[in-house]
């Protein structure tokens, strides 16, 4: 395999930690055009600890996750009594107000971002990563707080005559997002080997959504597909050359008309 | 000072304004997020430029110009990636999907075609200053709130007084009842997105105007800035859009001022984002929120 193969399939795998790290909100139905904040955030952080402080690089990641879980929690707390349009349009304002923070904070590096991070992200790495997501969502799916979020998403109110906790299940679902958006921030610095904060812009944020949006919020296997045509479709495009993202912009457009809920749709589905 | 700094806030909060009402008049008739608006903004001042640089032509013909082309751009826009995934009864987030591809087409296509650097207007318009008391006004200033005042002087005629707007407005109110009284509501839709593109394609213009920078990727920024005041003044209200436009251009201004300049667009969000938890249905919006 050749080295331009792995750093494709490295970006695959990266691609699919962010996208199942929206699934999570998305299934409680908090739609987030914000997760590049939280992506900035656990990059920054995983990077400071790994290069700066000398940390092992998982624990690096485990700093990056935490930081952006933190941000999570406290951007889920307002979210709690918006919904809908708002929740994207106030996602999208926090993922805008983190970039600029970065853009003005001197340890930094302001613009011209940090360079120099070590290559510590391997496909193996990120493979374990991605599969130990997946593995934890299919067992979150069945456990309490999984049987909370559905019922939250299916009806807020009916699940809180239930007995279901929607304050913390909602802002648990926001946490939890944000910290799989850090984690896959973190391994993406270490692949990038620089980062600045226009790497993490609202186009940052609207391609984690298009990931998951596009596979279907259905199943777990909807963010994943996501991600590969996501990131395979433009490197396979890459024989019409100038006119890539045209034709990239094109299957997309195509795609949402045609499978408006997603390529791997469930059969049974309301439309919202 | 303080005084200037507000009429400079006014200026460059009347071209947000125009943007918001965009979204706002899409958002009150198809309840739908449209991401490409941004990029149909960005065509508009590069219309407007092609214009003057190629037929010599000046600033009215120029507005003129991006106002039609847009207005075109944004039916077939609505042709294309919103029609029939209403058709098919797509979810919500579907048409999100498809302006993300719509927005990735148009700024390549304008790289393409235009070229992909920061280009200005070249100065036809000569500026003139003016004093008045403590304030200066250039013509440029005053060419652009000139026209977005007529802009929105001719909106509020055109949807109040117009069976058109009549008609969007029963639209926007509920499609399905609008379509029971005999409102072609397509027709109406269509509509709808060329006056919401036409005005956008003239903010394009009037940034290029007083700005002197435009590119494929100026929509971006702007794109997401009149999400956020559409959402201030309240969802689809059009007049909320256009206080909050005003609004936040002032905050923008006087931030640069007497704050810290590179915080400015943050400060912007910041104030959103507070409005939004002490008001979550905007500052002009009623009842309750979905």
């Amino acid at each position: 395999m050749g080295s331009y193969w792995e750093s494709v399939l490295i970006f695959l795998g990266i691609n699919t930690v962010l996208a199942l790290s929206l699934y999570l909100p998305i299934s409680a139905g908090q739609l987030s055009l914000g997760h590049g904040g939280f992506m900035a955030i656990g990059a920054y952080v995983t990077v400071i600890c790994t290069t700066w402080l000398g940390w092992p690089f998982a624990a690096g990641l485990a700093a990056g996750g935490l930081a952006a879980a933190i941000a999570g929690a406290l951007v889920g707390f307002p979210a709690l009594r918006i919904r809908g349009i708002y929740l994207i349009i106030l996602t999208m304002g926090f993922g805008e107000i983190v970039r600029i923070f970065f853009l003005n904070f001197e340890p930094t590096g302001q613009a011209s971002g940090i360079g120099g991070i070590k290559h510590l992200t391997s496909l193996p790495v990120v493979s374990v990563v991605a599969a130990l997501m997946l593995v934890c969502l299919m067992r979150f799916r069945g456990s309490r707080i999984g049987r909370a979020l559905r019922a939250v998403q299916e009806d807020e109110v009916a699940a809180e005559a239930m007995g279901v906790n929607l304050t913390r299940v909602k802002v648990a679902a926001f946490a939890l997002g944000a910290l799989g958006a850090g984690v896959g921030g973190g391994l993406y610095a270490h692949q990038a080997l620089f980062i600045d904060p226009a790497q993490f812009g609202f186009f940052r944020s609207a391609e984690i959504f298009l990931i998951v949006v596009l596979g279907g919020v259905g199943t777990y296997w909807g963010p994943v597909v996501g991600a590969a045509v996501v990131t395979l479709l433009p490197e396979t495009l890459r024989f019409v050359q100038e006119w890539r993202m045209t034709v990239f912009g094109t299957l997309l457009v195509l795609c949402a008309v045609l499978r408006p809920a997603g390529l791997l749709a469930p059969r049974r589905h309301t439309p919202a | 000072m303080l005084l200037q700094q507000l009429v400079n806030g006014l200026m460059l909060g009347s071209t947000y304004a125009l943007i918001a009402i965009g979204y706002a008049l899409i958002f009150g008739v198809l309840g739908l997020v449209h991401l490409a608006h941004g990029e149909v903004f960005m065509m508009g001042a590069l219309i407007g430029l092609q214009l003057v640089l190629w037929l010599h032509a000046g600033p009215a013909v120029a507005l003129v110009g991006a106002l039609l082309g847009t207005a075109v751009l944004g039916m077939i826009i609505e042709l294309t990636a919103f029609r029939p995934i209403r058709a098919r009864h797509g979810p919500v987030f579907a048409p999100m999907v498809s302006t993300i591809g719509v927005g990735l087409i148009l700024q390549e296509v304008a790289t393409k075609v235009f070229g992909g650097e920061q280009v200005g207007f070249p100065h036809r318009l000569e500026p003139v200053t003016w004093r008045v008391g403590p304030i200066t006004i250039s013509s440029v200033q005053l060419l652009i709130l000139g026209v977005s005042v007529a802009l929105m002087v001719a909106l509020h005629l055109w949807v109040t007084r117009t069976r058109m707007g009549m008609a969007m407005r029963a639209s926007a109110e509920s499609t399905l009842t609008a379509r029971l009284l005999g409102i072609s509501t397509d027709r109406v839709i269509l509509v709808t997105f060329a006056v919401a593109s036409a005005l956008a394609g003239a903010a394009g213009v009037l940034v290029g105007l007083s700005f002197n920078a435009i590119s494929p990727f100026m929509g971006i920024d702007m794109g997401v800035k009149g999400l956020a005041i559409m959402l201030l003044g309240g969802l689809g209200n059009i007049y909320g859009a256009m206080v909050g436009g005003l609004l936040l251009g002032a905050v923008e201004v006087l931030s640069v001022a007497y704050l810290a300049s590179s915080y400015r667009d943050a400060f912007v969000f910041a104030v959103m984002i507070l409005i939004l938890l002490f008001r979550p249905q905007g500052l002009f919006g009623v009842g309750h929120i979905r």
